[in-house]
C-alpha cells in the first residue's frame, strides 16, 4: 500500500488526472448565455411586471371590485373607486408599490376580469425607488405596451385552468 | 553641434545610451500590454475550462476589457488608511512593480537580444525576484491592518521557503551548463538522458514558481476567503493596480524565466532545425504563452493549499527531492564525463 501511494504521488497521478479534465472541459460547450444581448427562454407562466389590460375597444378592463387589493399578501395593491359619468364602476386610483410586491401572482388569479396581469418583463430596474411606486398610468401603459405578449400568454395558459 | 555628435562623448556614452533607453522602452511596453492581455487571457481561459464565456462585452470577444479595466482603476480614488504608514504605504507597490519589470534585463528574447548581456545573469534575476517579497511586506506592514499583515507574513515565509528549492534546481542546471549567462544557459547544448534527468526538476521548479508568485493553488497572501484580499486589502486604484500589473509581469517574468532555463528559449522546440525559419522571438514567446497557460491552467483545477501543506511541501518534500537530486544530477556528470568544459 504504502509503496503504491508513494508512488503514485511521485508520478503525480491526481494533478494530471485533474488537469487533464479541465482541459477536457475547455472544449465543451458554454452553458451560459451573454445574457443582454442573448435570453433565456421564459416560461407563458412566468410573473414579471405588472399590467392593467384594456378590452379590444379600449375600455379598461378592470371593474375596481378589489379582489386583488384583498388577497394581496404584501399589501402592495391600493384601490379607490367611484362611478364614472355613464354609470359604470371603475378605479379612480390604482397603485402598486413595486418595493412591497412578492410577485406571487395572487393577484391575476383572483382577479375575474384578468384585468391585472404579471407580464414577461422583468427587465425594469430603476435609480430611484419613487420610480417603483406604479400608479394607474403607468399599469396601463404596461399594459398597451405588452398587450399581444400578454394575451398569447393567456391563451397558451388557458387549456390548463 | 557637428563636434558634439564626433565626440567621444556621444559615440561613446550618448548614443549607446540612447539606444539602451529604446530597447528598455521596448521592452517595458511589450511586458506592459503583455501583463494586459494576460489578464484578459487569464478571464478566457478560466471561462472556458468553468464552461462561461468570460468578457464579452467591451469590444469584440470583450478584446478592450483590459484597456476598460486600465481606465477605471486609473480614475478612481487612492484611498490612505489613516493609521498607516504612508510613505512607505506608496512606496510598496511601486517597488514591486518596478521589480517586476527591471528583471526583464537580462531575459534574452533572441540570439543577442538582450539588454544587459550580463555574465551573472542568474544570479541577478535570483536577486531581483526574492527582493519583489520586501514589497509584499512593506504593504502588509504598512498598511496597518490585521488582514494585511497576516498576508504579508504569510507571503514572505512562502516566497523564502520555496526560493531554496528553487535555488537548487537552478544549480543543477548550472551544473550541466557551467555559466551563469543566461544566453549561454539556452545555447550550451544538453544531451537527451540530461534533458530526461532534469524533467523532476523542471516539475520542482514548475510548483516553486507557482508559490513565487502567490499564484493559485498557492495563494495563501492573498487568500480572498480567509483574508479577504491579504496584503493588498487596503489598496484602491492605482496602487492595487501596481500590485496587479506586478503580480501578472512576475508571472511572465517567471515564465520566461523557466522557458530559458528549461525550455531552451528562443531555439525551435525538440531540436528540429527546420522549424528555425520561424525567428527565434516567435518561440520564445510561444513558449512563455504555453507557460502562462499552465499558469492558468492551475489555477482553474486546484483548490488552495492549507498553509501547514504549503510549509510541509516546501520544506519536507522539495527541499530533500532537490537535494538528492542535485547530487544525483553531479554524480552522473561526473562518471559520463559530461560535465561542461
Amino acid at each position: 500500500m504504502a509503496f503504491d501511494q508513494v508512488a503514485r504521488s511521485f508520478m503525480l497521478s491526481e494533478i494530471v488526472k485533474g488537469m487533464a479534465l479541465t482541459f477536457k472541459y475547455m472544449f465543451k460547450p458554454r452553458v451560459t448565455i451573454n445574457y443582454p444581448y442573448e435570453k433565456g427562454p421564459l416560461s407563458p407562466r412566468f410573473r414579471g411586471e405588472h399590467a392593467l389590460r384594456r378590452y379590444p375597444n379600449g375600455e379598461e378592463r378592470c371593474i375596481a371590485c378589489k379582489l386583488c387589493e384583498a388577497i394581496c399578501p404584501a399589501l402592495a395593491i391600493t384601490i379607490e373607486a367611484e362611478p364614472r359619468e355613464d354609470g359604470s364602476r371603475r378605479t379612480t386610483r390604482y397603485d402598486i408599490d413595486m418595493t412591497k410586491c412578492i410577485y406571487c401572482g395572487l393577484c391575476q388569479e383572483a382577479c375575474p376580469v384578468d384585468a391585472i396581469v404579471e407580464g414577461p418583463n422583468f427587465e425594469f430596474a430603476t435609480e430611484t425607488r419613487e420610480e417603483l411606486f406604479y400608479n394607474k398610468e403607468r399599469l396601463l401603459a404596461n399594459g398597451d405596451r405588452w398587450e399581444a405578449q400578454l394575451a398569447a400568454n393567456l391563451a397558451k395558459d388557458a387549456p390548463y385552468r | 553641434m557637428t563636434e558634439f555628435f564626433a565626440s567621444p562623448l556621444w559615440t561613446d556614452y550618448g548614443w549607446p545610451g540612447l539606444i539602451m533607453v529604446g530597447q528598455i522602452a521596448a521592452m517595458m511596453g511589450v511586458v506592459i500590454f503583455a501583463v494586459a492581455y494576460l489578464t484578459y487571457a487569464e478571464r478566457k481561459v478560466l471561462g472556458a475550462m468553468q464552461r462561461r464565456q468570460g468578457p464579452m462585452t467591451v469590444g469584440p470577444f470583450g478584446l478592450l476589457q483590459p484597456i476598460a479595466d486600465g481606465v477605471k482603476l486609473l480614475s478612481k480614488e487612492t484611498i490612505v488608511p489613516s493609521q498607516a504608514n504612508k510613505p512607505v504605504f506608496l512606496l510598496a507597490p511601486i517597488m514591486l512593480f518596478t521589480l517586476a519589470l527591471v528583471a526583464w534585463a537580462v531575459i534574452p528574447v533572441n540570439a543577442k537580444w538582450v539588454i544587459a548581456d550580463i555574465n551573472v545573469g542568474v544570479l541577478y534575476l535570483f536577486a531581483i525576484s526574492s527582493m519583489g517579497v520586501y514589497g509584499i511586506i512593506m504593504a502588509g506592514w504598512a498598511s496597518n491592518s490585521k488582514y494585511a499583515f497576516l498576508g504579508g507574513l504569510r507571503s514572505a515565509s512562502q516566497m523564502v521557503s520555496y526560493e531554496v528549492s528553487m535555488g537548487l534546481v537552478i544549480v543543477t542546471i548550472l551544473l550541466c551548463v557551467g555559466s551563469l549567462n543566461l544566453s549561454d544557459i539556452v545555447t550550451v547544448p544538453r544531451p537527451v538522458w540530461v534533458q530526461i534527468m532534469l524533467l523532476p526538476m523542471f516539475v520542482v521548479f514548475l510548483v516553486s514558481i507557482l508559490a513565487e508568485t502567490n499564484r493559485a493553488p498557492f495563494d495563501l497572501p492573498e487568500g480572498e476567503s480567509e483574508l479577504s484580499g491579504g496584503f493588498m486589502v487596503e489598496y484602491s486604484a492605482m496602487t492595487f493596480a501596481l500590485f496587479f500589473l506586478g503580480e501578472y509581469a512576475n508571472m511572465i517574468l517567471m515564465s520566461a524565466m523557466a522557458t530559458v532555463l528549461f525550455l531552451g528559449g528562443w531555439l525551435p522546440p525538440f531540436g528540429i532545425d527546420a522549424l528555425a525559419v520561424v525567428p527565434g522571438v516567435v518561440w520564445f514567446s510561444l513558449k512563455v504563452c504555453a507557460m502562462l497557460f499552465f499558469f492558468i491552467w492551475a489555477r482553474a483545477t486546484f483548490p488552495r493549499y492549507r498553509y501547514d501543506q504549503l510549509m510541509r511541501l516546501g520544506w519536507k518534500v522539495f527541499l530533500p527531492f532537490s537535494l538528492i537530486w542535485v547530487v544525483l544530477m553531479a554524480g552522473l556528470l561526473m562518471t559520463f564525463d559530461a560535465l561542461p568544459k
